[in-house]
């Protein structure tokens, strides 16, 4: 269960919102809707323990996330704007050092798996520099493929993605909460998930 | 690019994949930062050749500045070289969390089960490796510019060996707060260069007592007690500075 009670965020000394509460219990996902500026990153970085709120607290399974336990860090999967990736290290490199460093280190079969997965079996050995902008969040698929944590904070997954890695994105969100996972995802276009799953959270 | 079917089936975690649970202990987190750093940094041999010529350069300016004296010149050598280590550290240093800001790799750093200061640590001691023990390396080789004695020579790579790393390590603490600033660069050498000022007197102090026939133990000493504060403090302030940076 991810809750959050009175939140409030600042940008400087604008407010950027504030009274925020929900409860996103397993299973469901909670779609952070409005406009640009109206806080979404933001709140998604507080959900993740990058950014201090204001006000008010977030807790997942009864943690407080302003300062998460190394497990809890590592139940936690963060996809942030920039999909973290090292031009001069290549496809395969990059992931393989991304879920270490998350806490899930994996074997180099598994993660060829996942590319192969997401549409990147061609490009696995390629320097990251030499992908588009689509395959390189094609890698944040991946690491959504590998599986591991159970709460995933999602800020515009969808972005750059062609109709097939819609799909794709669509099905893996689906197939983590169908096991009981929890997501938070910002995002300006409707994720194709069963209604009953999805709650949407709209930002002032 | 084709559909895939059940593309979360096919490639999820399966029991044989998983290796023994992780413990996240600080070992780890070192080596995980080292051998990741050390991996970029020999795939741009570029940019760490730029900086080591730019060592090499200012050396080699001094001689052809100053008159050729053998005297003069055993005088200024090891102060140049320890003024153009400290620039050339400079040099490097706004490239040691900057990149990783930019490509949102800290924020995963931030995130990670791993305890931040040892994967801060980790990438310090990468930093070291790529460009403060290739210094260290090279001065003999420019010392000779300056017609040092062997023993001075000595004396030098050994202060530059303890010098060098705190570098690295106090700059470190600067690189990280100077993140979020525009013209980091220029700040960031404002806001470190006097911390070294420290480092440079007793680093080219230890050649110049030699010189002087005195023992240079008690300038390398203080070398190493400096490099042990660094060592315990610098990735706890460094690791604190990240994080403000990233809030």
């Amino acid at each position: 269960m991810l809750e959050a009670q009175d939140l409030a965020a600042r940008r400087g000394a604008h407010l950027l919102f504030q009274g925020l509460s929900f409860r996103v219990p397993p299973g469901q996902v909670l779609v952070i809707a409005g406009r640009n500026g109206s806080g979404k990153t933001t709140l998604l970085r507080i959900l993740a323990g990058l950014t201090q709120p204001a006000e008010g607290r977030v807790t997942w399974l009864g943690q407080d996330l302003a300062s998460p336990a190394p497990a809890t860090r590592a139940d936690t999967l963060f996809a942030g704007h920039a999909p973290a990736l090292k031009d001069e290290l290549t496809v395969i490199e990059n992931l393989l050092a991304l879920a270490e460093l998350a806490g899930t280190p994996l074997s180099a079969q598994a993660a060829q798996r996942a590319l192969d997965a997401c549409g990147l079996k061609a490009q696995r050995h390629l320097p990251a520099r030499t992908l588009s902008q689509g395959q390189r969040r094609r890698i944040a698929l991946a690491r959504m493929a590998l599986g591991g944590p159970r709460l995933w904070l999602l800020d515009e997954p969808a972005t750059a993605l062609d109709a097939d890695g819609l799909r794709l994105l669509a099905a893996l969100t689906g197939d983590h909460l169908a096991a009981g996972g929890t997501v938070a995802a910002a995002t300006h276009q409707p994720l194709d998930l069963p209604a009953d799953r999805v709650q949407t959270l709209a930002m002032a | 690019m084709s559909a895939t079917s059940h593309p979360a089936s096919a490639s999820r975690r399966e029991d044989a994949d998983l290796p023994a649970p992780a413990d996240f202990g600080v070992f780890a987190a070192v080596r995980w930062a080292v051998a990741r750093d050390l991996r970029i940094a020999l795939r741009s041999r570029a940019e760490l050749a730029v900086q080591l010529l730019f060592f090499v350069i200012v050396v080699s300016l001094f001689p052809l500045s100053t008159s050729p004296e053998r005297q003069l010149l055993q005088t200024l050598g090891p102060g140049v070289l320890w003024v153009a280590a400290l620039l050339a550290a400079l040099l490097s240093l706004p490239r040691l969390f900057a990149g990783d800001l930019a490509d949102g790799t800290l924020e995963q750093i931030a995130l990670s089960p791993y305890p931040l200061p040892a994967l801060v640590f980790g990438k310090v001691l990468a930093h070291w490796l790529a460009t403060g023990l290739p210094l260290a390396v090279l001065a003999p080789l420019l010392g000779l510019q300056y017609a040092l004695p062997a023993d001075t020579l000595v004396v030098l790579v050994g202060s530059l060996l303890l010098g060098t790393p705190i570098l690295s390590l106090v700059g470190a603490i600067g690189a990280a707060l100077t993140l979020n600033t525009r013209g980091g660069g220029g700040l960031l050498a404002l806001l470190v260069l006097p911390l070294y000022a420290p480092v440079l007197i007793f680093g080219a102090g230890s050649a110049d007592a030699l010189r002087a026939g005195l023992s240079a133990a008690p300038n390398l000493s203080l070398l190493g007690a400096g490099l042990l504060v660094a060592l315990v403090g610098a990735p706890f302030a460094a690791a604190a500075a990240v994080r403000i940076a990233l809030d």
